[in-house]
This record gives structure tokens, C-alpha cells and sequence, in this order.
């Protein structure tokens, strides 16, 4: 379905322009199209690392992985002059209900990836890089493996990369089935094989990352987006999009709609326009709420949605965020109780329990909404939520705590006349 | 240095401090459960959260830096919002039955939930329940009350050494346990029962006994091994229920090992020794005191009469007090005899120049940049030096090791020689060689070594002392206990002087320091503990005088020992324990332990640590200070007159005994001139020319046998530290004997000979066979470092 | 208790992390080890941790962190359903009923045969294909009806 998707998508795709070509992954329908050109000419010209801090920079670059920093600034914070190991970290830890977009960049584009990983390990002075990948798609961790033997028989990793004297190294870290390990520090935690379990920031990584050295870590499209950056400069990826929200963005479509599927638009294009791409509401039924930015993402009733544009601004002003971009779309059959049952229980599973507040937090707000849904709510149960969810927000040593919150605050806050009914009648208000 | 406020007080704390460090210096208690100053900082209960100017969110102060100007609320509207929503989550699957745990009244939770809780709960949702572990014989568990601080978890990894607990699982599913099918075994492993904020890790032994605020506290002092842990020892109803680390940093720190927290299980064993013993015709009848006493008197006063002074000897143990160790001295040396020692494990009676100790302070061990142990079984000999070495190599330092054994010290090892003891003087001597190679002025050419043969290890172990700032050479037990102990002393001078290291020994008892400077050491004349227990006997002796000793297991060559001990003609053993002596001995006295006595004990630093009793002597024992008084009275010897313990140590030991701390080899070796003339003396040159042939017996003092009390604890013998000896040796004396792993040999030295499994350890030198000496079990066998045989049983 | 094989492919994972970062590989070992054995067994977990020089129990903290790994046996083919969101408004619900009644089990149950264990899964990251399983932990099947659940069972001996 996302193949033919792409057809009909407009021509700034920054990341999956190779779906136009009959075998998008392969390493000639890259290098025939412009591949690892950045990478020579930065090689045989040795620009400067400022230079290309400074293009991305010029190019308004936000993290794509959902958090949105910008990354020239983050590059920045690299300590590049510091003696000994560096380390450059991909984050393809994709498992954030609502997102698969990284996926198809390894599917079918893996060399951008590696060519924009090789520009950050010159630019942060890093040595060797790792790709951690998802533990759900072992598939495309084999596939990009294979894509690295390529690289390095081609000259473009290992001793002396196209004879600049300059090493560098990829290798693939394959995830094993915990969400929480999309967050950096206990991907780092992960990589040095334990538990992963966030750390306490500060440190940051930048200061004190993988095996403690200063590690720069961004996520998937983040990073293949840089070769198109180096290629036609920063001011045209930024003219992609729209002021301080540079470039084209995948959006990941899911659920009600007649065309799920990956869409690489330029940031600020209408959720209408999206939402048409996408094929529209499902045959027979209207939109009822849209959560933009992954799960993790407060929802959005359809008519606040259908006023936004799709950049991290305009959906922040809206009372939610843009995230990674994953965009769950809900028709007039969905029950609110249910789905926000379904996510509750996703966070109360992938908390690691490290901290108190998500630890016993999580697993309380699940419990409450499950009573909810099997007709065994209390009435004062919704405002218990709401407080237990100021008890965990903020005060956690990772995200994952507000990020269990937002569902269950922006549901009720939403949707409480469902959740009412549920309580009162002990069944649901759709299709009653 | 940064300037901050906390809660309205303005302090200058240390850059680099956290808020939690300025909270502390400023007075301010800020509540918290995985913080402990001496773990790693995990941030993870949440508790210290607390309100930073400009921070959009609470901070937790135990991982929030300081920075200049910073201003720190900790009791503001914010901060305790978010301070009493930690405590209600941890509540929440906590199962709040206080009363039944043993952990109420002296539980953080409890304490702090006092001030944070609600005073009910909002949970309706079913509780957590997480099922039991079996972390062995010392620790209990009750692990649905875990509030997952991780501190027993950090405590293995930093402290300990050896990640025994974990916490496997994911969420609330998370459980603190050990490996499957495993437990705790450290030698430090009760710490975790301190560490433990709430009741989910308590004492074992002390489990349902008490309730913590039925139990008096007082202070004491280890008696175990030479580090001299400081002791809270807890009391209800004149009986010692429990014994917990008292916090003193420059000596234990906040720890004690599980030797100092469970022994006193034997202070209340059956085996105590309740009333005086005389066994008259073959037969033991309980005696008054008074007519013990009497009967000792008279039969020491025959002896003396009938074969001189010189046939009596005295043993003492050197986990007795100063006071007792005094009084024991002065009463063998008023009845004429020189036969004193407290060395019973050590098979040359050397001669010193003054009191041997560790040569510096305990807390200098952690700032030390090199080591090199010398025949140190350092976790079993003092667990908590081991800690120190630990933390030492963790800030960087390279200890290095000679030893027969490639043990695993759980920490990083820079080199190590590991050789047969009897090899050890030519390891030194590499080592000194190497150090003479490389341009260090080894004392005195040290001629002799200039036909060594050096090691790549003993290079590495030169080099390694020959760098950094702060260095000891220092010598261990079997060091200490070895046939050649002068010649190991002598040449670890001459490497330590050559590097500039301070040379120290590893005192192995609470009171060896002691004993020493109390003259409870041979005088002019006198014998030495190997030569009193020698078989056969190259002495005339016929009565044995023994003050907490038990030669039968402490002796360097136990077996001759007990032989030495039953041909004797009389022999007094003062002992808290119906013990062995009950086969060899004419007359028991009961004696009070530690708890039950006031006394002191100087430690390996040389630092005095007096402590009072704890409760009553239990039955009719006496502290011994009082028993050796009256004997001496009865003796008719003079200065035997004092009201208290007190009035004893003053007397023992001057206001300056430090003074008599003295490393250097004995004075005897040093007129002969040292090193050059050590070298001409008989016993140096075969040993330096290498190895001896055949096999040798690596004979340890185990964990758990150190002394009286240890030996009776029923939970440290539970322990697998704790477990029968095997006979340890290596893949090709296995194969060459043709036995498989877990059969029995026969271990032989001379006459004596015990049969024991056998195991397989690579990491011994080759040659090497490993029994434990000062076990039942062994105690048949002959010397601790001596040739050994052994044979298909 | 490994095959050469096996050895040679958590071997070659150890090269990609620093010397005295054995412990990097733990995360590989295991799964190598897990479909050489199907699950990690006690003494599995212990070799690979001996393997790589680490503590016991921090490999088998990894073990069970991760919830990809078995602890206990499985049938041979694992069929790890997603249930989350995305792919329940797609329809996950109804391939669940499916999978539970063709096999006669409940999710987290394995045939009598030992042919088949049901397992429930977390987001796969795929979401815009669901609904979605992961057979034997490696391979992905999307866009799942009825009628291709029933093809894949068969295929799957």
C-alpha cells in the first residue's frame, strides 16, 4: 500500500526518492542518482566540521525521532577536540505505536543513511558509529548489514575512506523488544549490553555517552537527511518546508484511513492535504480524533485537527506535539475507553520500572482505565487519573513518564463524556 | 566555590557537590531511599526531589550538580507536592504490615512515610506480591516489600565487587534476586541488610527475635580479624541478639563483614562453657572457682618445682584482649618462664624490632597508587581491607600479587606471581632484581640476586612499584605464617625501601598488634608457638597454659600440635567453649567472650579501641582478666592487684605504645647486615636458587574459622565459605594422579594424614595443593606451608 | 552447549564493540543462543555470560528485560501478534480471534504439538501494515486477513 503511495507524492522527497526507482535500496540506484557525492566532495575538499555544522544549521534540520531539537545546534555541543574515542549513534529504534518510518528508510534507502552517519562521524570527530536497530524488524537489520558490506567494498567505511586517510566504521546493534530503549541514554545503556534503563541527565551524552565517551546520537531520517542537505545546501532543505521547521518530513499514517501508509511532504503542508493523500477517512465514516505525533502524543478531536498544518509549531499551538511524525488517525467506530485502554497498558509494559512514578504510576493508570472499559469504573476514577498523571509527569528520569500521561490526560480531558458513560452505563457510548 | 541558597541559607559548598551534599552541610534533611553517600547516584526513587529556581521541574537533589547562585527549595508548596506523590507511589504496592515486619521501628520507609504519607490509601487496585528468594543462611527476604531502590544491587557492583544480586524483569515486574538457583556468598553480603531502606532484606538469625526498640545498644569492637570494625551490639534481656556496623570511616567505614555481624550466634551456643571443668581421674566434674583456681595453682607451682619455669608454656590467642593478653604475659614470666607466644599459626618465631602493623593508617589504603601483596588471602584474612584495596584500584591504583594461588580478589590485578611458597623468596628476589635492573638502588648490591632469573610478572610488578606516588609493600598471613617469614620480611623491606613503598603487615587479629606490644612474645630464651607444639617435642615442656586458644586448629602444624598437647602433663585451658580442649586439657575455665567483658584491642593501624561489656558473663565465665588476677594472686606473684579493666591497660600500655610500632626486620638480621649478610645465612640460598621439589601444601585459615566465635556461629557455618575442605589442585597433578574431580585422596604429611574430595583450581602454582588448615576436618594434617603428598584413596 | 557456528556468529558480533567491551554482545549472544536452543535455559544464560566475562545475573537481567527472548520453551513457530493501537483500529482484533480459535490456544500458550505458540506483541514499528505478527521473532507478515493467517499456519511445519 505505501509503495503506491509514493507514486502520487510531490518531488522534495528528501528520504524515499528511491521508491521511484526499480530497486530502491540497492547501492547503484544510489550512487546513479547522486549518492556518496557529499561525502567525496566533504572528503576531497576536507571542509571543515564548522562548515558543515554550520549548512545544517542554515538548513533548520529538527530532530526527526519526535523530540525536534535542532540538529546543527545538537552537533555543536560535541565535544570534537576531546582526545581519545567518540562514538556517532543512529537511533533506528522505531517502536513508537503509530511510527514506521525509519523502517523504510533501511528498507529502501539504507545508503543515504550510511553516507549521512559517515558525514556526522567527520563532522563529530567520531570514530566508529552504531545503527540500533529495532528488535521487531531483524529483517532490516540483516538488509542494512548487508548495505554496510557494500559501503565498506566500495570504499566509503573502514581504513582510509576514499584514500583521506580518515577511518571510520559502521556496525549494526540489533534491539531485542523494549520501547524504552528509543530513548537515548538507555539506548547507550542497551548498547553496552544491560538493561535499558534511561540515565540521569547530566550528564548528557554529548559529555558522557557510550562506555562514558561523548556520543552524539540522532535518529534515522535525521541522519539520512544529511547528504541531501551537503548535496543542495542547507537554505534549500529549509525552503522545502517552512521557517524554523526545515525540510520535507515523512508522516506515518495509520489506522482509519484508506491508504496507511509513509508520505514525505515539506513540513507545513494541511493535515486536509495529508489526510486526502492518505485516501481519506475510512470508506463510510467520519474522523473523529487524529493523535499527530505518536502514541505518546496528545490526542486531537477532528475539528482542532482539521484547522492544523503539519509542522512541529502549528501542532504544538494545538495542545499536542508533532513527535516522529506518526499520525493515528480515528474514525466515528472507535470507543476512547478501548484505545486508551490499549496504550495504557503499553506504557505500564514498557516502563522499566527504574523510577518510582512510572514504575507504579503506569501500572496504576492501566488498572483504572481497564475497570473503566470492562464496566467497572467508579465516578471518581477519571479525576484520580488526572492526578495520578501530575504525579508522574515531570518528575521521572526519562520521558516515557509523560509520555504515559498524555493519552490518559488528553482522552479524558477530550473525550470524558465517553469515559462517563462507560462509567455510568458500564458499556460503551459508541454504538449505543 | 559555588555560593547557593538552600532553603533560604546561604552556604559555599565544593564545586562539583550535588544539592543533596549542600542540603547535608547546611543542616537540612532531605528525604531519600536510593541515595547512600557511599554508592553511585541512581536518581531512581525520586524522593529528594525538590524545588530548583528556574528548573521547570523538580530536581532530585542526590544527582542535581550545584551551580553558583543557585537557589534550592526543599520544603516549598512544590517540592513536598512532589516529595508526598513519590512516597504515595511507593506506597501504593507496599504491603504496609509493619507490624510483622522486622524491619518496623527502624525502617526509612516507615520514618519517612511518617512525614510524606497519606493517612490512607487511594489504591483500589490489587497489590503487587513478588515471590520469595533464598538468598542463603545469613540474609531474609521479604521481597513484595522491595521498593526497588537498587541500593543491595549497587553495593554488590561497587562495593562488594561481584554483582551477586541483580534486578532482572522490566516495570513493576522488576524483582531483586540473585541468579537462578543461586545466593549471596560474599564475605560482605549482611550489608545489604543496612543498605535495605525498608524490611525486604533483614538478619536471618536475628528474624521474629525482637523488635528493634526492645534492644539496648552498645558500642564494641570486632574481635575477628585485624581491622578492628567498630560494633554496635544489640541486647535484650542480657543476651546479644544482633550486631550491626557502627559507622567509623576512619577504620570500617559504614560496613562490617559478615564475620563481625553474625558471630555472636555462638556468644548464646550450647558449646559455652558454663562452670570451671577439672577432670579427675579420666572424668570431668564441674568445680567452684575457687577450687579450679587452687588446683591450677598447685599443680603449675609442682611443675615449676619439679622441672623449672622452663617447662611451662603459654599460648594465647591473639583475639583476646590487651588487658587479658597483659596479665596472661605477666603471670607466665612471674612464674619464671619465657615460653610465651600468641603466634600459634606462624612457623618461625622471628624476632622483631618492635610490634608489626600495617605502617600507615587503614583509610591510606584507598589513596594507595601501587600495591604488592605478598601470601595475602586478603578477602578471607580481612574482607573489609580487601573493600579498601578494591576502591583503591577503582581510583586507579595497580595492585599487584604473589601468591600461590591466582584467586580472584574481584577487582583488576596488574601482575601477579603466583608461585609455591616455597618459591616465594625467589619471587621477591625477581622482583628485587627487576627493580635493580631498571636502576632502582636496592638496598645493599643484595649479591645473591644477581643470578635471578626475572619473570615478564615480576618485571611488571617492578615497573608497576617503581611508578606512581603512594606505595605499599604488603605482607599477608601466609607471608607472615611462612617457614622463611624473616627471609619474605627482609627482602619485602629491600623492595618497599627501593620504591619508596611503606612495608606493612596485614595484621591477622583483632589484637595481634596487641599481643605484640604487650610482650605476649617469647623472651631470652623462650620458645616460640611452632617450637612449644613441635612433634616431637625438642622441648622438656610439661604444662601448657592456653588463654583462648584452640592449637588443635590455630597451630601452624596442628596436628602436631594436639599430639604435643595430649603427651603434655598438665594443661589449663581458659576458654569461653567447651572446646577440644576437653580431649588434652586438665582443667577448663570458663572465660567471658568480648560481649561480656570490658577491654581493648589495638588494631593493624595501631589505633587502641576499648569497649565495655555488653551484658553479663553468661553462667559462672569471668572475664579473664579477673581469672588470671586471682591466679596470679593465688600464685603469690605481685602486681596482680587491680580493680578494672581499666586500671590493667593503663599499666599494658603507655600513653606512647605507639612509638614501639616498627616494621623493620629484627634486629639480629640488621646487625648481620642487612640484606648483604641475610644472604650468607643458612636457609637463604637454597630458597633463592628456586623452588624445592614436590608438592606443597597451601594451608589457609578459612573465613569462617578464624577464631572461637566464628567457628560456633550455626549461620556462618552454614555459609558455603563455610563448607568442608576440599583438596584443591590443578589439571596436571588431577591426570597425573588418575582421580576425578569429587573423588576422595589421600592427603599425607609425614605421619598425618586426613581424606578429602578432591577439585580442580587452574589458578594454582603448579605443585600446589590447596587444604585449609584450622578446620576439624583437617586438623589431623601437619604444616600449613609444609610438603604434602597425595594419593588415590 | 553452543555450536561452532553459533560461536563463530557471537564471535563476529564481538568484533564490532571495543576489546573490554565484551558485554556489548550480550544482547546478540543471546538471541544467536535462542535460536540455536529456542530458549534460554539457566545454564545457556550462564555460558553466554561466562562467555563474555560478565556476571550471571546481569546476563540474565538482559534476558528478561527484553521481551523477546523466551525463558521457557516454545512451540516451533512463535507467532507474536501486534494488538497495539495502530494495528487494533486495522483490525488486530479480529486476527486475534482468528489465530485463538484455527489453534485452539490463548495467547502466551503453545499446542499440544508443540507446533505453534501464540504471543502478544508491542508496537513492531510497522504500523501502517498492520495488522502484523513476527514469525519465529525474525521474519514480519503484514497486512494480515484471515485467509492469509490461514495460508501462513500451514506453511509453517
Amino acid at each position: 500500500m505505501s509503495l503506491l503511495a509514493f507514486a502520487n507524492q510531490p518531488d522534495t522527497q528528501v528520504c524515499l526518492w528511491t521508491l521511484k526507482h526499480p530497486e530502491p535500496s540497492s547501492l547503484a540506484t544510489y550512487t546513479a542518482n547522486g549518492g556518496y557525492e557529499a561525502l567525496k566532495k566533504i572528503l576531497a575538499e576536507k571542509t571543515p566540521a564548522e562548515a558543515i555544522i554550520a549548512e545544517v544549521k542554515t538548513s533548520a534540520l529538527r530532530g526527526r525521532g519526535g523530540a525536534g531539537f535542532p540538529t546543527g545546534l545538537k552537533w555543536s555541543f560535541m565535544p570534537r577536540a576531546f582526545p581519545g574515542d567518540k562514538y556517532l549513534i543512529c537511533n533506528s529504534d522505531e517502536g513508537e505505536p503509530g511510527t514506521f518510518k525509519d523502517r523504510d528508510i533501511l528498507r529502501f534507502n539504507p545508503h543515504q543513511l550510511i553516507e549521512g552517519m559517515i558525514i556526522a562521524g567527520y563532522t563529530l570527530g567520531a570514530a566508529v558509529g552504531y545503527n540500533y536497530i529495532h528488535g521487531e524488524i531483524y529483517e532490516q537489520y540483516q538488509s542494512w548489514e548487508r548495505a554496510l558490506e557494500e559501503a565498506r567494498a566500495a570504499g566509503f567505511l573502514g581504513k582510509n575512506i576514499l584514500g583521506s586517510g580518515w577511518d571510520f566504521d559502521l556496525h549494526a546493534h540489533h534491539g531485542y523488544g523494549a520501547y524504552i530503549c528509543g530513548e537515548e541514554t538507555a539506548l547507550l545503556e542497551s548498547i553496552e549490553g544491560k538493561k535499558g534503563q534511561p540515565r540521569f541527565k547530566p550528564p548528557f551524552p554529548a559529555s558522557y555517552g557510550l562506555y562514558g565517551k561523548p556520543t552524539t546520537i540522532n535518529n534515522t531520517e535525521t541522519l539520512a537527511s544529511i547528504p541531501w542537505i551537503m548535496r543542495h545546501g542547507g537554505q534549500a532543505f529549509l525552503e522545502l518546508g517552512k521557517p524554523n521547521n526545515g525540510g520535507s518530513k515523512i508522516f506515518s499514517i495509520s489506522g482509519h484511513v484508506n491508504k496507511p501508509g509513509n508520505y514525505e511532504i515539506p513540513l507545513g503542508t494541511p493535515f486536509a492535504d495529508l489526510l486526502e493523500m492518505a485516501g481519506g477517512v475510512r470508506t463510510g465514516h467520519t474522523l473523529k480524533a487524529v493523535i499527530p505525533g505518536g502514541s505518546s502524543a496528545p490526542v486531537l478531536p477532528a475539528e482542532v485537527m482539521m484547522a492544523c498544518t503539519m509542522d512541529f509549531d502549528s501542532i504544538a499551538r494545538a495542545g499536542s506535539m508533532l513527535g516522529s511524525g506518526a499520525v493515528i488517525v480515528m474514525d466515528d467506530s472507535v470507543c476512547m475507553v478501548k484505545a486508551l485502554e490499549r496504550l495504557s497498558y503499553f506504557y505500564f509494559e514498557e516502563s522499566c520500572g527504574q523510577c518510582t512514578p512510572c514504575r507504579e504510576g503506569t501500572g496504576w493508570m492501566y488498572r483504572i482505565v481497564h475497570r473503566i472499559e470492562h464496566g467497572q469504573g467508579r465516578p471518581e476514577d477519571l479525576d484520580e487519573l488526572l492526578r495520578i498523571g501530575d504525579n508522574i509527569a515531570g518528575r521521572t528520569i526519562c520521558a516515557l513518564g509523560e509520555a504515559a500521561v498524555g493519552p490518559v490526560a488528553s482522552f479524558v480531558k477530550h473525550f470524558r463524556n465517553e469515559f462517563e458513560y462507560h462509567i455510568a452505563h458500564k458499556k460503551c457510548l459508541v454504538g449505543a | 566555590m559555588p555560593l547557593i541558597e538552600i532553603d533560604g541559607k546561604r552556604i559555599d559548598v565544593a564545586a562539583g557537590s550535588t544539592v543533596m551534599d549542600a542540603a547535608y552541610l547546611a543542616g537540612i534533611t532531605i528525604p531519600h531511599f536510593c541515595y547512600h553517600k557511599k554508592l553511585s547516584i541512581a536518581a531512581s526513587c525520586r524522593m529528594c526531589l525538590v524545588e530548583v529556581e528556574k528548573a521547570p521541574k523538580p530536581l532530585p537533589a542526590c544527582a542535581t550538580p550545584v551551580t553558583d547562585g543557585m537557589k534550592v527549595q526543599t520544603r516549598s508548596v512544590k517540592a513536598i507536592a512532589a516529595q508526598k506523590g513519590v512516597m504515595e507511589f511507593l506506597l501504593i504496592n507496599h504491603p504496609l504490615d509493619c507490624p510483622i515486619c522486622d524491619q518496623g521501628g527502624e525502617c526509612q520507609l516507615q520514618d519517612i512515610a511518617v512525614g510524606y504519607g497519606g493517612s490512607a490509601s487511594n489504591y483500589h487496585e490489587p497489590k503487587r506480591v513478588v515471590k520469595e528468594k533464598d538468598l542463603g543462611p545469613l540474609i531474609a527476604t521479604d521481597m513484595t516489600r522491595c521498593i526497588h531502590c537498587s541500593r543491595c544491587v549497587r553495593f554488590g557492583q561497587e562495593i562488594a565487587g561481584l554483582m551477586e544480586l541483580g534486578m532482572p524483569g522490566r516495570g513493576e515486574h522488576t524483582e531483586v534476586m540473585p541468579f537462578l538457583e543461586t545466593q549471596v556468598s560474599h564475605e560482605l553480603s549482611g550489608n545489604v541488610i543496612e543498605l535495605c531502606p525498608v524490611g525486604a532484606l533483614t538478619s536471618k538469625p536475628f528474624r521474629y527475635s525482637a523488635r528493634s526498640w526492645e534492644l539496648s545498644r552498645r558500642k564494641s569492637v570486632s574481635p575477628h580479624d585485624g581491622l578492628g570494625a567498630n560494633l554496635q551490639v544489640q541486647v535484650k534481656d542480657n543476651r546479644v541478639l544482633r550486631v550491626v556496623p557502627r559507622e567509623n570511616e576512619a577504620i570500617n567505614e559504614c560496613w562490617i563483614a559478615d564475620r563481625d555481624r553474625y558471630s555472636y550466634e555462638a556468644l548464646n551456643s550450647a558449646e559455652r562453657l558454663a562452670k570451671p571443668l577439672l577432670k579427675q581421674d579420666g572424668q570431668w566434674r564441674e568445680v567452684s572457682w575457687q577450687d579450679a583456681l587452687e588446683h591450677v595453682a598447685d599443680r603449675l607451682g609442682q611443675v615449676r618445682a619439679a622441672k623449672g619455669p622452663a617447662a611451662i608454656a603459654g599460648l594465647a590467642s591473639p583475639h583476646q584482649t590487651v588487658e587479658e593478653l597483659y596479665l596472661f604475659a605477666k603471670l607466665l614470666r612471674g612464674l619464671g618462664t619465657e615460653n610465651i607466644d600468641h603466634r600459634l599459626a606462624q612457623a618461625e618465631a622471628t624476632v622483631a624490632a618492635g610490634a608489626r602493623w600495617l605502617g600507615m593508617s587503614i583509610a591510606d589504603l584507598n589513596a594507595l597508587d601501587r600495591v604488592l601483596l605478598v601470601g595475602a588471602s586478603v578477602r578471607q584474612e580481612q574482607p573489609l581491607i580487601a573493600q579498601r584495596l578494591r576502591q583503591a584500584v577503582k581510583h586507579g591504583a595497580q595492585l599487584n600479587v604473589l601468591h600461590a594461588a591466582g584467586d580472584d580478589l574481584l577487582c583488576k590485578v596488574n601482575a601477579r606471581l603466583i608461585a609455591k611458597p616455597s618459591a616465594w623468596v625467589y619471587a621477591l628476589a625477581q622482583i628485587a632484581k627487576a627493580m635493580q635492573d631498571a636502576g632502582a638502588d636496592v638496598e645493599a648490591a643484595l649479591a645473591a640476586i644477581s643470578g635471578v632469573a626475572v619473570s615478564d610478572n615480576a618485571r611488571a610488578i617492578a615497573a608497576s612499584l617503581m611508578s606512581g606516588e603512594k606505595k605499599a609493600v604488603l605482607l599477608g598471613a601466609l607471608a607472615q605464617n611462612h617457614p622463611v617469614a624473616a627471609q619474605l620480611h627482609a627482602l619485602a623491606e629491600a623492595i618497599a625501601t627501593a620504591s619508596g613503598a611503606t612495608l606493612g603487615f596485614l595484621s591477622p587479629a583483632a589484637n595481634s598488634v596487641g599481643a605484640q606490644l604487650v610482650g605476649v612474645l617469647p623472651g631470652p630464651n623462650g620458645l616460640g608457638a611452632h617450637a612449644m607444639l613441635a612433634e616431637p617435642r625438642v622441648s622438656a615442656l610439661s604444662a601448657y597454659l592456653l588463654l583462648g586458644a584452640e592449637p588443635e586448629l590455630d597451630a601452624y602444624d596442628a596436628g602436631a600440635a594436639a599430639a604435643a598437647l595430649r603427651g603434655a602433663e598438665f594443661v589449663v585451658a581458659l576458654s569461653a567453649f567447651k572446646s577440644a580442649a576437653l580431649d588434652y586439657a586438665d582443667v577448663l575455665l570458663p572465660i567471658a567472650p568480648f560481649t561480656e567483658t570490658a577491654g581493648s584491642f589495638v588494631n593493624m593501624e595501631g589505633h587502641l579501641q576499648s569497649f565495655h561489656g555488653a551484658v553479663k558473663p553468661r553462667g559462672e565465665a569471668r572475664p579473664a582478666w579477673k581469672v588470671l588476677r586471682v591466679l596470679g594472686n593465688l600464685l603469690s606473684l605481685s602486681g596482680f592487684d587491680y580493680d578494672t579493666a581499666e586500671a590493667v591497660r593503663v599499666d599494658a600500655l603507655q600513653d606512647d605504645f605507639a612509638r614501639a610500632l616498627d616494621n623493620a626486620p629484627a634486629e639480629s638480621l640488621r646487625s648481620a647486615g642487612i640484606p648483604a649478610g641475610i644472604l650468607e645465612t643458612a636457609g637463604w640460598k637454597p630458597a633463592l636458587q628456586g623452588p624445592a621439589e614436590g608438592l606443597e601444601r597451601l594451608g589457609e585459615t578459612p573465613l569462617y574459622q578464624l577464631d572461637p566465635l566464628a567457628r560456633r556461629s550455626p549461620a556462618l557455618q552454614a555459609t558455603p565459605d563455610a563448607a568442608a575442605p576440599l583438596v584443591w589442585i590443578g589439571s596436571e597433578l588431577l591426570t597425573r594422579l588418575g582421580v576425578a574431580e569429587g573423588a576422595l585422596v589421600r592427603v599425607r604429611q609425614g605421619a598425618h594424614e586426613a581424606l578429602l574430595p578432591v577439585r580442580r583450581d587452574d589458578r594454582l602454582a603448579v605443585d600446589v595443593v590447596r587444604v585449609a588448615a584450622a578446620h576439624p576436618l583437617t586438623a589431623a594434617l601437619g604444616a600449613r606451608l609444609g610438603s604434602v603428598s597425595v594419593e588415590k584413596a | 552447549m553452543l555450536s561452532a557456528e553459533s560461536l563463530a556468529q557471537i564471535d563476529h558480533e564481538l568484533t564490532k564493540y571495543p576489546a573490554d567491551q565484551k558485554q556489548s554482545a550480550v544482547m546478540s549472544a543471546l538471541r544467536i543462543a535462542q535460536v540455536e536452543l529456542g530458549w534460554l535455559s539457566r545454564d545457556t544464560i550462564e555460558f553466554v555470560a561466562n562467555y563474555l566475562a560478565m556476571p550471571a545475573i546481569a546476563a540474565y537481567e538482559v534476558a528478561t528485560f527484553y521481551n523477546m527472548y523466551e525463558l521457557a520453551p516454545v512451540g516451533r513457530n512463535k507467532v507474536t501478534l501486534c494488538t497495539n493501537l495502530p494495528c487494533q483500529l486495522q483490525g488486530a482484533d479480529k486476527i486475534a480471534e482468528h489465530l485463538q480459535a484455527k489453534l485452539g490456544i490463548g495467547f502466551g500458550e503453545t499446542t499440544a504439538d508443540g507446533r505453534y505458540t501464540l504471543s502478544v506483541g508491542e508496537c513492531m514499528g510497522a504500523c501502517g501494515h498492520g495488522p502484523l505478527c513476527l514469525h519465529n521473532n525474525h521474519q514480519m507478515h503484514t497486512h494480515l486477513t484471515p485467509a492469509a493467517v490461514d495460508k501462513l499456519l500451514d506453511e509453517m511445519k
